[in-house]
């Protein structure tokens, strides 16, 4: 990886702003260097900006201000099909009067290329998506996931620089998408090509991605690998958005350096890392994930401890997810692997419970 | 039972899984059908019934074989050179006598013998007004020949026994310019009075330049609909629509009005100084084509918009991603899935212009008039149902065969109607 | 109550179920302003006189409608309007019933045409020559100058149809009017008449009914058009007085009252024919339209005035020929024919 991050950027967003109506700005002020031969996905809650951002990569919108620059030179003023980009859709968008053959073939005859070369690359992507029987059948004919594999192949058979996939797995049912993830990702190390994901599902941003760009009212939140993301995230909502998190609000009382100390409404106080705070008196967000919480004796070491009254259990077979009522919070989860659970729990105990400074995480106030 | 396959799948009760299954299967057919059952009952008493009976009119010659079944008999054995013998003549005087009673009998057997030749059917009821003078006549031949000397021409006898079978491709064959001679040959018509082949022609011909008129005009129309933001399509969709709120005798009117030659249409092109004298947009072609066109566009734009609504815009910008220019983007990837469309409503306007009939009626001159309006012009004026029959038979086969063209081009299956 | 299942399909195919009181008379006519004045003329007084309601409509002159009643058996109309090769026609084919002229009146009181075996002529008009004098340099006097597109350049309008237009044609080449029918019985004839046609083809705009020949002529359209004299003298009336007829050429006919084959009221029906034969009610109705009376006892009632715009005061029927109906019943399917064939090219 820090190869990659040595080379200079593939694409630079400059000051890019996009308006459709003059008044609400759909994109504020982007500014993103994609590196060359990464997976970065853009992901955020819809009408967050990621598929507008995604529309003026591919040359679809227009920026209102700001510059695109692919490999060193400006791409506004050149047309979407001079832009040499692969593109995955949603809904495929694979020719239906075409059979997947003859998709396969549209960009390479619309390059001219000669049909000798055209048949070898057509079978070549055909046996990278394993459908080589398909060739002769119409898109109709295929399964979702077929389809989606052919509409891959479609992107990359041209052998762009560039792919936008702008949320191909949506309308695949779980175990497909899973399925196909995996697929794109390894396709993606395979040939080297550099892949901008669009995406609202956050686990498949974190499953596939190198970088995942966390978009929201039309800014980029937070930018970085999905380990950075989940476990140093900078914000309450990029906190929030990413994985499963627990929140307590208070008051900041004092700041040691790195640390800081928050006092709880019923005046019980967290001791957490000082990521994203303001003033002292200020209101913060208090932030833990639900595996670093440990009860009982297990948190008798913890710099933090509470008692929590156990409201109920989840069995989810790998793992318990208990809600409990800590600090007032009546919707504080705490997950278990199972062979940690003490059998002897019963709704409504009292229980202790704990944390480590370093994984709770004082942000800006929700 | 023991003996029996153990292949065969008994329900609990015993029975055959597979006779069960055809039981539910029949019952839930039968359900289906009480649904639709007072629909094919109407349209089998409006539709089938009269369409049968139309072809069954087309080739039905009941006339003379009713009133004249003993002369007919007689002229079998006819050398068909001269005048028939004293006993055909004898018969013939017989059959009149007797027919002599049904004036309406009579009256459509004069007709139909009029259609033969001209002035046959004043012959024959001349011939009735004199019977009672001449039935005493020692030779009926002499009888018929003091009535009036016509009886004497082979080719009057000839249009009888032409007649003896009470079906006849009479209408049919005249229909397409043809007839059948004394010779019992099936020659073409005589050119001053060959039409028919002229108007089919006629009809297929200027239906195609509407229906090719409204597909340059429509298919762009409803592209802007299907493309448009709602709240703007809806506007353009109601004046779409607008005509079909009016009748077609009101707008014919209209254009009428319109594009007369102190219309307005012309007053404002001499009021420019476009043209010194006003244009002939009227009683001709023009104003045919001008006024179907209007009147059918709708059924060309919207099965068009209806199938473009459902082509997603990813496809062209896939097309575009994947390299291809816009224009050629459409040409390739848009413009091929909406032929489903394009077929449809080329199909819809072709099939309703064959069978136009005011609007080239009231727009047209003699040289624009489509087969309907001879269609009409027999079953009004000169109450002739046996051409007015053939005529729509013949015009019902053409769209029948067009039906199984289109069907086997583009497919029934993909036929979208909006 | 038998039920007769084919004669009952046939009903509910061809025509709708009409709902016939037992007291009305169904009297249909071509409407207009023809219809109007028989509305003055006869409808109003008869109903006033004899108690019977008249259920009135209008048809275009179809038989077809006519034969499919009467072939159904179910009638519907009781008293029609027709013109005389249709009268002759169904008289013949048996939609007509046989008329019993005691109870109209005397028949040497009518004009000839008017007097037949199933009807009695409502009315005599004529189709004329007519010009708009606004729009012609000169004065036409007959069908030679119809023919002159030198001397009187413009479009013409001809009725859609072989009947009239062929005998105008002859008439223009110099066929007496004694001889018309004559001459059009031959094959040379009707070559002759079409070929007289053709010299004045292009400038021809047909027209089919009879309110369009006084539109034509208003609009400017047409310069001089075929026309039945009534549609014009209403158009005059209506302030077009710039409209004219030339009478020298014209061919009249009757229009007559039948009663269709099987009517249940067939006594009302002839009660009606009488009333309606009658002069003093006759005289009505041309005060009103411009068509001649068939009784010829009610030409005397009418004014000078009147009368010089009615096919039959002298001065006009006087250089008009009568339409040889008998010759278009024999001939007139084969010569129409070979006009819309000729039309057509």
């Amino acid at each position: 990886m820090s190869q990659i991050e040595t080379d200079a950027p593939i694409v630079s967003f400059r000051n890019v702003q996009k308006s459709y109506d003059g008044d609400a700005l759909i994109v504020k002020n982007l500014n993103l260097d994609i590196r060359r031969g990464e997976f970065l996905t853009l992901l955020g809650p819809s009408g967050s900006g990621k598929t507008t951002s995604l529309m003026i990569l591919a040359g679809f919108e227009e920026p209102s201000s700001g510059d695109i620059v692919l490999e060193g030179r400006s791409l506004n003023r050149v047309p979407p099909h001079k832009r040499d980009i692969g593109m995955v859709f949603q809904n495929y968008a694979l020719f239906p009067h075409l059979t997947v053959e003859e998709n396969l073939a549209f960009p390479l005859k619309v390059r001219k290329l000669d049909s000798l070369t055209i048949r070898s690359k057509v079978a070549r992507a055909l046996s990278m998506i394993e459908l080589d029987k398909y060739a002769h059948r119409y898109p109709a004919q295929l399964s979702g996931g077929q389809q989606q594999r052919v509409a891959l192949a479609r992107a990359l058979v041209f052998e762009p620089k560039l792919v936008l996939m702008d949320e191909p797995l949506g309308a695949l049912d779980k175990q497909l998408r899973e399925h196909m993830q995996i697929e794109i990702k390894h396709i993606h190390k395979q040939l080297g090509v550099t892949v901008v994901y669009v995406t609202h599902d956050q686990s498949e941003a974190l499953t596939m991605s190198d970088r995942v760009a966390v978009f929201h009212d039309g800014e980029i939140r937070q930018i970085d690998t999905p380990l950075g993301l989940y476990e140093h995230p900078r914000s309450s909502f990029v906190a929030n958005f990413i994985g499963e998190n627990n929140q307590l609000n208070g008051t900041l009382l004092q700041r040691h350096g790195e640390t800081c100390e928050i006092q709880l409404p019923y005046g019980e106080r967290v001791t957490a890392r000082a990521t994203n705070i303001g003033e002292v008196g200020g209101a913060v967000s208090v932030s833990i994930r639900p595996e670093r919480v440990l009860i009982n004796g297990a948190s008798h070491d913890s710099s933090n401890r509470f008692n929590g009254r156990i409201q109920e259990f989840i069995y989810l077979g790998d793992h318990v997810r208990i809600r409990m009522e800590v600090c007032g919070n009546p919707d504080f989860i705490v997950k278990m692997p199972i062979n940690q659970l003490d059998t002897h729990l019963r709704e409504d105990d009292v229980v202790p419970l704990g944390w480590s400074v370093e994984h709770a995480r004082a942000l800006d106030p929700i | 039972m023991s003996d029996m396959s153990p292949a065969v799948l008994l329900t609990n009760t015993g029975v055959p899984m597979k006779a069960q299954l055809r039981r539910i299967e029949r019952v839930s057919q039968l359900k289906s059908l009480a649904l639709i059952l007072p629909l094919l009952l109407f349209l089998i008493v409006t539709f089938m019934l009269p369409i049968a009976a139309m072809l069954r009119q087309s080739v039905s010659n009941p006339e003379v074989v009713r009133v004249m079944p003993a002369t007919l008999q007689a002229l079998k054995h006819w050398n068909g050179k001269t005048m028939p013998d004293e006993a055909t003549s004898r018969a013939l005087l017989s059959d009149l006598t007797r027919a002599g009673g049904d004036g309406y009998a009579l009256a459509a057997a004069g007709k139909r013998l009029n259609m033969e030749i001209a002035g046959y059917r004043s012959l024959v009821m001349k011939t009735v007004r004199h019977l009672p003078e001449e039935r005493a006549a020692p030779s009926a031949r002499a009888a018929l020949l003091t009535v009036d000397d016509r009886w004497g021409d082979p080719a009057y006898w000839h249009a009888i026994a032409r007649n003896a079978s009470p079906t006849t491709p009479f209408y049919l064959l005249a229909s397409l310019d043809h007839n059948v001679n004394d010779q019992g040959e099936v020659v073409h018509s005589e050119p001053d009075r060959a039409i028919y082949l002229d108007v089919f022609a006629r009809t297929f011909g200027m239906s195609l330049v509407v229906t090719l008129v409204c597909v340059l005009l429509g298919f762009p129309v409803a592209y802007l609909l299907a493309t448009l933001p709602t709240r703007k399509s809806n506007l353009l969709m109601i004046l779409v629509l607008l005509p079909f709120w009016t009748s077609v005798l009101v707008r014919v009117a209209a254009w009428i009005v319109l594009l007369q030659s102190g219309g307005l249409i012309n007053s404002a092109l001499i009021g420019l100084g476009l043209t010194r004298e006003p244009l002939e947009l009227v009683f001709n072609r023009t104003g045919v084509y001008i006024s179907m066109v209007h009147i059918l566009l709708p059924f060309m734009i919207l099965p068009i918009y209806s199938v473009m609504r459902g082509i997603s815009p990813s496809y062209m910008r896939a097309a575009i991603s994947l390299g291809s220019h816009p224009i050629l983007s459409f040409w390739r990837v848009y413009f091929p899935q909406t032929v489903a469309g394009l077929a449809a409503g080329g199909l819809l306007v072709f099939i309703l212009s064959i069978g136009y009939y005011i609007t080239p009626a009231l727009l047209g001159g003699p040289k624009d008039q489509m087969v309907s309006y001879f269609v009409a012009f027999y079953t009004n004026t000169t109450v002739n149902w046996g051409m007015a029959t053939s005529l729509g038979t013949l015009l019902l086969l053409a769209t029948l065969i067009l039906y199984a063209v289109y069907n086997r081009l583009i497919g029934a299956n993909r036929l979208q109607l909006g | 109550m038998t039920f007769n299942a084919p004669k009952w399909l046939a009903l509910s195919c061809l025509i709708p179920l009409a709902a016939h009181a037992a007291t009305d008379l169904t009297l249909i006519s071509f409407g207009g302003s023809n219809k109007d004045a028989q509305v003055k003329a006869y409808y109003g007084p008869f109903q006033k006189t004899s108690g019977v309601h008249l259920v009135t409509g209008e048809y275009n002159g179809e038989m077809a409608k006519i034969k499919a009643m009467v072939e159904a058996g179910n009638i519907g109309w009781d008293v029609v309007e027709v013109e005389t090769p249709e009268l002759i026609r169904g008289c013949d084919e048996g939609l007509f019933e046989k008329l019993d002229w005691s109870q109209i009146g005397n028949k040497k009181d009518f004009v000839p045409a008017a007097v037949s075996q199933c009807g009695a002529g409502i009315f005599v008009w004529s189709t004329a020559l007519t010009y708009n004098a606004a729009k012609l340099k000169g004065t036409p006097t007959g069908w030679k100058d119809f023919w002159d597109l030198k001397k009187f350049p413009g479009k013409r309008g001809l009725r859609k149809g072989a009947k009239y237009t062929l005998e105008f044609a002859l008439l223009a080449d110099g066929v007496k009017p004694a001889d018309v029918y004559k001459v059009l019985a031959t094959k040379a004839g009707v070559d002759r008449a079409f070929k007289k046609l053709d010299q004045i083809k292009p400038a021809i705009q047909w027209w089919d009914a009879g309110a369009q020949p006084a539109q034509f002529l208003a609009s400017g359209d047409v310069v001089m058009s075929s026309a039945y004299n009534g549609r014009i003298a209403l158009a005059q009336k209506d302030g077009n007085k710039n409209l004219k007829i030339v009478w020298g050429g014209s061919i009249y006919d009757v229009d007559s009252w039948a009663i269709v084959k099987g009517s249940p009221k067939k006594a009302e029906a002839l009660k009606y024919i009488a009333f309606a034969s009658k002069p003093q009610y006759q005289k009505i109705y041309s005060e009103n339209i411009a068509y001649g009376p068939t009784n010829v006892k009610a030409l005397p009632l009418l004014s000078k005035a009147v009368q010089a715009d009615l096919p039959t005061a002298a001065a006009n029927i006087k250089n008009a020929m009568a339409l040889n109906v008998q010759f278009w019943v024999d001939n007139g399917e084969e010569l129409e024919q070979r006009f819309n064939a000729w039309a057509a090219k």
